[in-house]
């Protein structure tokens, strides 16, 4: 059964495991999606990914492959069929990667900053920060589309799949604080870019509703408040 | 055949060396810049105005930067010599290990030569976890390339040179020779191999660099 020879584990928060989502549904594979429960991981998940214990993890042909960018690169090169995922010349492909690596490690910190940061003065720097990072994507954004709809051209590829997948938590950054991220007149590239990607046939029916993901957002740093306060407050004689 | 290539590095960063020596396994002619970091040139600031960073790859005028996306590119640019083998998921398994060692075993190392005491005794415990995967990737293995030197070797490099240089200087084993007989001998013949032992930066200046930094993290902790 051609299901089952694809199996992808994964949260439904998870914006890494969207990349995977996406990727498979660009190249039309099957496959079985296994929705992991992080406070209970799986024997499966434990075992695919003894290193990291994270999702999203690959399985195909029972071979496991983790980390959301290998897998992003495996999914092109084990259906190497058109649609392409990334770009078939080498130094636009180091281009795509240079961001990726840039939206994965610069970015994306940033963007976790804002919930980790305490105080007004402290939010409004890490905001500030994320703020900024969209603006030098915004200018990468110019060059690899060279004035069309998507990063990689006339259709999604590897770095708007890269992007895209944090639009949703970025609507719940927004949201939290108040604030427009994704500013239309200061990243208008990336504004028209958002919303035809979410449009696009491989992301609309698996990316999460944002507003479900906001409650979800909601739920998780209340319980993490109310746990700090917890371990805060004063022993109940 | 005209092919114009620049390496902008440094004497010392363990990152630039990765590009040394893929481009000399597939016996690439380039030219080095090398840069001064408190002092950067036009040229790289111009190459890689993002990060400012080094190493960056010059090929035909167009820069490339990040050393694991610069070894993707000349592995793609220059078909000899493969360093990423053929079959995807052993390709994907290359790039899972290329991004471990920089996103965990690199930190957890660094932390431990600049803590002291207490601090560095807990920090010896994620470093020797992830060292001891990297152990066990190497079973039946000469080189996680396999045979010969390939992406991860190169990735992973910085372990052959660096982990004596900091244990001679924080007093401490790390790669223990009986705890950790594969990675041990791996290190030994990554780097004795020719093209790589060639290229090491000078011990001493090396020793001095590192122990500078040590002693300027530990006294910055403390205030």
């Amino acid at each position: 059964m051609a299901g089952s020879e694809v199996k992808v584990l994964g949260t439904w928060a998870s914006p890494f495991a969207l990349r995977v989502h996406i990727a498979l549904g660009i190249k039309s594979v099957k496959y079985e999606w296994v929705e992991e429960n992080l406070e209970a991981k799986s024997q499966l998940l434990l075992e695919s990914n003894p290193i990291n214990k994270q999702v999203p993890v690959l399985i195909h042909h029972h071979k496991p492959i983790c980390e959301s960018l290998a897998i992003l690169q495996y999914i092109d090169e084990a259906w190497p069929s058109a649609p392409s995922i990334l770009p078939s010349d080498p130094y636009h492909r180091a281009v795509a990667r240079f961001w990726a690596a840039y939206i994965d490690h610069k970015w994306f910190t940033w963007l976790k900053g804002v919930a980790s940061a305490e105080g007004a003065e402290a939010k409004k720097a890490a905001l500030d920060q994320v703020r900024e990072g969209l603006v030098v994507v915004e200018e990468a954004f110019g060059k690899c589309s060279k004035g069309k709809d998507f990063f990689s051209g006339d259709r999604i590829g590897y770095l708007d799949i890269v992007l895209g997948c944090f639009l949703g938590w970025l609507y719940v950054a927004e949201k939290r604080n108040d604030v427009k991220l994704l500013d239309e007149e200061k990243m208008p590239g990336l504004a028209a870019w958002a919303i035809k990607f979410c449009l696009d046939g491989a992301v609309k029916n698996v990316m999460p509703d944002k507003d479900e993901l906001l409650d979800y957002a909601n739920m998780v740093f209340q319980a993490m408040a109310m746990a700090k306060a917890k371990l805060n407050a004063p022993p109940n004689y | 055949m005209g092919e114009e290539v620049k390496l902008f590095r440094t004497w010392s960063s363990p990152f630039a060396l990765r590009i040394v020596w893929a481009l000399r396994i597939k016996a690439i002619e380039y030219e080095t810049v090398f840069e001064d970091i408190s002092n950067k040139s036009p040229s790289l600031l111009q190459c890689n105005p993002v990060h400012g960073k080094v190493p960056v790859l010059l090929h035909n005028g167009r820069p490339i930067a990040e050393s694991l996306v610069i070894l993707e590119y000349i592995d793609e640019a220059w078909k000899q010599a493969p360093l990423l083998p053929v079959d995807p998921h052993e390709r994907a398994m290359a790039r899972f290990w290329a991004k471990f060692g920089d996103d965990k075993v690199l930190g957890s190392i660094w932390s431990v030569f600049i803590k002291q005491g207490k601090e560095q005794e807990e920090a010896m415990v994620p470093a020797m976890e992830n060292l001891k995967f990297l152990e066990e990737e190497l079973k039946g293995k000469k080189f996680f390339g396999g045979d010969t030197i390939g992406f991860v070797d190169l990735a992973l490099g910085w372990l052959a040179n660096l982990i004596g240089l900091l244990e001679e200087i924080v007093g401490l084993k790390v790669v223990d020779g009986e705890k950790l007989p594969l990675l041990s001998a791996w290190m030994q013949e990554f780097g004795d191999a020719p093209i790589i032992k060639d290229n090491w930066p000078a011990r001493d200046r090396m020793i001095l660099k590192f122990q500078a930094l040590r002693d300027a993290t530990i006294a910055a902790a403390s205030k």
